[in-house]
């Protein structure tokens, strides 16, 4: 019975499929699963824009949007119909055909890299041998088009955004692409559903995940700091804040071409947590061994929304990052903190299995930090804080 | 018939790169160009170089290139930047592509038999990066550190010393 | 045409087109590009013959160009950052102007 839960997609295409004519199948059965990650992405999408802004709300002590529909649900609805319907504004010395192409290609690199993710058990668009290189070269795709959506506005203030935008994601890369080297090293594979498989297992209650194991968590940490840096997502967002620089690379941009941006920036983040959570929090496993009832893509897409609930609360949290701030912690502070667990997932690898290991590992993990972080920060004082709520 | 699309993309890109005027518009056409070698790479069954050539030369080297231009103030300025004895060069090109192309018709290698898809898996890609290519893999290594130190050396601003 | 001579004529093309565009263009990024396209034209080479030749189970032409690609990135960081420090000296990038041993 639970079997059939978890299969009942896998069953549905299999039955539409078999409706078709011979010749055509395989292409049908790809249209049909694109079609369906489309659908399933976009319309998360558009429920997260509603959680954002009533997350944000309530942690500024303030409603969200709560006109449209009951509670403001059916906001993403008239925020789609505001953008379809907006004048579509090209300044005149810019370039027409690269501004049109910069958010075709977002839009194209995004969704690229939902092939390789697995969302249930047997439920990947592409089993690729080399699976998470294939999603890391998709998300440097993405870099090109911030770079052509800002230079053809030929706006200053776009090119700088743009520049400091691309500047900030190839630095975060790297901690991001090491962080995920450690998750491949482990499970001795660069395919997503082997790493997922390599963590489905239990000892007693509790699962194999890569996140229970000191290099894991510091590694998870990491990939998690690096991947709201990609998407340009507070604090990080330097490039695209409100109130720094108008909107950075998309200020030339409104109405339909805007909500593209919007679509492909979401969808890159929501990517890019579909990864972490493929390599760190098991995929499509169910966090204790009684709860395996469960079907696998409901597993998946609860660990989903609480990451993007975790990137929302952040946002609303924590002030934004200067440019050499933001730098100075890919460059200084992540990258020999990747490196060190590097080390440290190999240690993990060759010890005994024991008490030991996880003595080691997780002083390997615990001093560098501690150091690296009194080492780096010095002279600061940090002073109690004060909170002064609205009356 | 997919290869000719992908082989015809590639090469017009690449002749736009070496043609246009704006630079930008040169680097971006360059960067068609390397997609359409990765789809080729692709197509090929060569799947680990096909990525890598995404990741390292559209993800990195073309951004790097754009980083330059608009470092040196290139994409503004509009001058021709077409040499006075474009002749020679076009001439040299075309010699060098009529000797490969003659050399390539009349080799016995381009007549052979048709070979089947041969296996690349992961695994024994890192078992040939781990075992029989360990020590290029280890040079490699120290090349890019010093390429970063370089560059980082070369293209930092002197300090002014007391004049 | 067989697929190997298919292959072998694009890198062919692909690697005269660079030559051109480095031997005819005056601008020194545009002399870089076409050489990225030379060594691009020369791993296709290698991939077509690990494909298509005998022994491709050794992967020796793959490994030749995953290395090949690795030196062509650091090639590029380190031209890049010459043409750099070049325009700080002279304000230009046309190298027809690089043509004094002084200063």
């Amino acid at each position: 019975m639970a079997e059939a839960a978890d299969q009942i997609f896998v069953a549905l295409e299999r039955w539409l499929v078999g409706h078709t004519p011979a010749g055509v199948r395989p292409v049908f059965a790809e249209v049909i699963s694109v079609v369906a990650l489309l659908a399933v992405f976009a319309s998360l999408f558009a429920m997260t824009t509603v959680l954002e802004r009533k997350g944000l709300g309530r942690i500024q002590n303030r409603y969200g949007p709560n006109r449209v529909g009951p509670f403001g649900i059916l906001q993403p609805l008239a925020d789609g119909i505001k953008s379809l319907t907006k004048e579509d504004i090209v300044p005149q010395a810019a370039d027409r055909i690269v501004h049109f192409l910069a958010p075709v290609v977002l839009v194209l690199a995004a969704f690229s890299m939902y092939a390789v993710l697995p969302v249930g058990r047997n439920m990947v668009l592409a089993n690729l041998d080399a699976g998470v290189l294939f999603f890391f070269a998709a998300s440097s795709v993405m870099e090109v088009s911030i770079f052509m959506a800002g230079w053809s506005s030929r706006n200053k203030y776009s090119l700088l955004g743009a520049m400091r935008a691309v500047a900030q994601m190839i630095s975060y890369e790297v901690p991001l692409i090491l962080a995920s080297i450690t998750a491949v090293m482990a499970a001795g594979s660069l395919s997503t559903v082997t790493i997922v498989e390599k963590q489905a297992g239990y000892t007693g209650i509790l699962p194999h995940w890569f996140v229970l194991t000191p290099w894991g968590f510091a590694g998870f940490v990491l990939f998690m700091i690096a991947t709201t840096a990609e998407s340009n997502r507070s604090p990080f967002d330097l490039p695209e804040g409100e109130s720094e620089i108008i909107a950075g690379y998309f200020t030339e941009y409104s109405g339909f071409k805007f909500a593209l941006f919007f679509l492909g920036e979401y969808i890159g983040m929501f990517a890019m947590s579909g990864l972490g959570i493929t390599l760190f929090l098991g995929g499509w496993t169910a966090p204790l061994s009684f709860l395996t009832w469960v079907p696998s893509y409901l597993w998946f897409f609860a660990k989903l929304l609480f990451m993007i609930a975790m990137f929302i609360w952040i946002r609303g949290t924590l002030p934004r990052l200067r440019m050499d701030q933001l730098m100075n912690f890919a460059w200084k502070f992540m990258l020999p903190l990747a490196l060190i667990n590097l080390v440290t997932t190999g240690v993990w690898r060759f010890l005994p299995h024991g008490i030991l290991r996880w003595i080691v590992c997780a002083v390997m993990v615990v001093v560098p930090y501690i150091l690296l972080g009194r080492g780096l920060a010095q002279g600061w004082k940090l002073k109690k804080r004060v909170y002064r709520f609205a009356e | 018939m997919l290869f000719t699309i992908f082989a015809i993309l590639t090469l017009a890109g690449a002749a736009a790169a070496m043609s246009l005027r704006n630079l930008v518009h040169s680097v971006l056409a360059l960067i068609v160009a390397f997609g359409g070698l990765a789809v080729v790479y692709l197509l090929l069954g060569a799947q680990f170089v096909g990525f890598a050539q995404v990741l390292v030369y559209i993800g990195a080297v073309a951004i790097l290139i754009v980083f330059a231009i608009l470092l040196t103030r290139s994409a503004d300025t509009a001058s021709s930047s077409i040499g006075g004895s474009w002749v020679a060069g076009g001439v040299t090109a075309l010699a060098v592509f009529g000797v490969l192309a003659w050399a390539i018709s009349h080799s016995s290698a381009s007549h052979g038999a048709a070979m089947p898809q041969p296996e690349a898996s992961m695994q024994q890609i890192g078992d040939a990066l781990m075992l029989r290519f360990a020590l290029p893999l280890e040079m490699i290594g120290l090349l890019l550190t010093a390429a970063l130190i370089g560059a980082v050396t070369i293209a930092s601003r002197e300090k002014r010393g007391p004049r | 045409m067989t697929p190997l001579m298919g292959c072998l004529l694009l890198s062919a093309l692909l690697f005269a087109i660079g030559l051109a565009g480095a031997l005819v263009r005056r601008n020194a990024i545009l002399v870089l590009i076409g050489i990225e396209l030379m060594l691009n034209a020369a791993n296709l080479n290698f991939i077509a013959f690990w494909r298509y030749g005998p022994h491709p189970e050794a992967l020796t032409g793959m490994m030749f160009v995953v290395f090949s690609i690795g030196v062509a990135a650091a090639e590029a960081a380190v031209g890049l950052a010459l043409i750099i420090s070049l325009y700080r000296h002279i304000k230009s990038v046309n190298i027809d102007e690089v043509n004094s041993m002084s200063g």
